[in-house]
């Protein structure tokens, strides 16, 4: 067991859960004559800001805390959202075949030339900056890896004794996909979906920092990041301190999905 | 060789007009796109007069007709923003992202590929386990934090480099280590499973049987091998670096197309955007298709398949 990955992502998710009770602080609120204070083992630092303040005053560690949520929030809807369709397109493509298949599978290869990162911008300037431009703009990216490994154990699935029995039994072919197929790929999708969840973690917080994720005030590490990069040279701790956080959840949740893969699933490996 | 040029490029196009219908119809998700185009205090004349200048007062389909036609001319609107076509802006632009990409390829194949080899050879050894791990951090590291901390460093702590702009040479290390590392691992990864099955084949057994040196049998007849499942996806890899370069131009001030992007969002220049969306699409499709029919040509089991 990762048991370092399970406790941060632990923590992570408590931070998350918990954030009114454990942040010390207003997440948004400015008190302008406390702006940029270092960390409390620097000097200038107090312990009233553990990890800081930045240049509108506000507490790091609180914001740190309040952006867990943001992050984990976006990551569980756009994992459902797009790996849900993913999912859906892949049992859909290999149980039905045909022309079905072949027009799914070459929009899959097209999405896989052409960045969704782009589109996702796209949407974030048409639709307006929120939760849910954000949720559907990362589901872009997801969609195509889902179905494309789906379909590739659909194709094997069809081929098994039990598929066959049910079509004998009269089975029509939603009820077969929906009750024989699905369950059986529900391992493979639960390996995909914490292995994506690193994905999509840091592309929520690459569209925020690029301005097109949850607007501001709402703290989220992407944002954070970018707000204290014009300031590195004065006050580091703004803009290091949460990427630092992205990298460490990041990390965890790979090697954490490494491992669950290796128990659950040992052939997605070639992937 | 000429069928499967045809077959390809025929491939490139569906797939650009896909590109330019889904930006046509996501800018009108919304409603009326000259919403997005108008600046907050203007009036509803200005807002007749615009929607009428851009043939917005049509039905989808005639609208859809009339983009479609005047991007086949070479006109893909102006940007709100700099007052000029999009496409020139655009083009303006290019060369200072297209200096940077071969570069950061450059690095991620230099750094990369060696990596994987070893690792290869050190299947489930300590050097295995550290490249696997500096792959894992490699990819965990969101590329604008990195280059935010090299910045840092580099620039502010020590400062040995610049941090942004472009200039001599020595403003090309800081972006392009930021650009590179994000394909680094992907390289590793692949080197290295890709060398695992060559290492397994009879070719290779053959070589030591006839008792070639180690050396010998691994960087040449293995690596060769194996590199070229590496090298096909170089087409992936361009895509990814010019996405990449949104991130990493807007953190270093870098005066290219990945800058550009970043600029329409910021100031909501929706013309400039669906444009470079598109440039970016055929840029990207272009690539694709010279490295296919590169590989068509060294690799007769390409073009055949």
């Amino acid at each position: 067991m990762p048991w370092l990955s399970i406790l941060v992502i632990a923590s992570m998710l408590c931070m998350a859960i918990l954030a009114p009770l454990l942040a010390p602080h207003s997440p948004i609120d400015q008190t302008l004559r406390d702006k940029l204070l270092p960390p409390f083992w620097f000097e200038g630092g107090t312990s009233k800001y553990i990890l800081g303040t930045d240049a509108f005053g506000r507490d790091i560690l609180s914001r740190l805390i309040y952006g867990a949520r943001v992050s984990l929030i976006v990551a569980g809807l756009a994992l459902t959202v797009g790996g849900g369709l993913g999912l859906l397109i892949g049992i859909l493509a290999g149980y039905r075949g045909g022309i079905v298949e072949t027009i799914l599978m070459r929009l899959v290869d097209a999405a896989f030339t052409f960045p969704a990162i782009l589109f996702a911008l796209l949407l974030a300037v048409t639709m307006g900056q929120g939760l849910g431009t954000l949720v559907i703009a990362i589901s872009l990216l997801l969609w195509a890896p889902f179905a494309r490994i789906i379909r590739g154990e659909v194709l094997a699935l069809k081929q098994r004794d039990f598929v066959a029995l049910a079509k004998v039994r009269g089975c029509s072919e939603v009820r077969i996909m929906l009750t024989h197929i699905l369950p059986n790929v529900l391992n493979t999708f639960m390996v995909l979906v914490t292995l994506n969840i690193g994905v999509v973690i840091i592309a929520e917080a690459a569209l925020s920092f690029l301005g097109a994720g949850i607007p501001p005030p709402t703290p989220t590490w992407g944002l954070m990041v970018s707000e204290g990069r014009g300031r590195i040279a004065e006050a580091w701790w703004v803009s290091l301190i949460p990427g630092l956080a992205i990298t460490a959840l990041v990390l965890s949740v790979n090697l954490f999905g490494d491992w669950l893969r290796d128990r659950l699933d040992p052939r997605l490996r070639q992937q | 060789m000429g069928g499967f040029i045809a077959r390809r490029l025929l491939q490139g196009l569906v797939l650009l007009v896909l590109v330019a219908t889904v930006v046509f119809f996501l800018g009108r998700l919304t409603g009326n796109p000259a919403d997005l185009m108008l600046p907050e205090d203007a009036t509803a004349e200005d807002r007749a007069r615009l929607i009428k200048a851009l043939g917005l007062d049509g039905s989808l389909m005639t609208q859809y007709r009339a983009f479609i036609g005047s991007a086949l001319k070479g006109d893909l609107g102006t940007s709100l923003r700099m007052r000029q076509p999009a496409v020139d802006v655009f083009l303006s632009r290019l060369p200072n992202t297209l200096v940077l990409i071969p570069w950061a390829l450059l690095l991620a194949m230099l750094v990369g590929i060696p990596l994987g080899v070893v690792a290869a050879l050190n299947r489930g050894r300590f050097l295995d386990r550290a490249s696997g791990t500096i792959a894992v951090l490699g990819i965990a590291t969101p590329s604008f934090w990195l280059g935010i901390v090299l910045i840092f460093v580099f620039s502010v702590e020590l400062g040995w480099l610049p941090s942004g702009r472009m200039g001599g040479p020595e403003h090309y290390v800081l972006p392009v280590i930021t650009l590179g590392t994000f394909l680094t691992a992907g390289f590793m990864r692949l080197t290295r499973s890709s060398m695992l099955d060559v290492l397994e084949s009879e070719y290779v057994k053959l070589a030591r049987i006839k008792g070639l040196s180690e050396t010998m049998v691994i960087w040449k007849h293995c690596l060769r091998n194996a590199l070229i499942p590496v090298l096909t996806l170089w087409g992936v890899f361009v895509g990814n670096l010019i996405t990449g370069a949104i991130v990493t131009e807007t953190v270093f001030a870098w005066p290219g197309v990945g800058r550009l992007t970043y600029e329409a969002v910021i100031y909501r220049d929706f013309p400039l955007l669906q444009a470079v969306i598109i440039l970016k699409a055929i840029l990207i499709l272009t690539i694709n298709l010279v490295v296919d029919i590169l590989y068509a040509y060294v690799d007769p089991r390409i073009r055949l398949s």
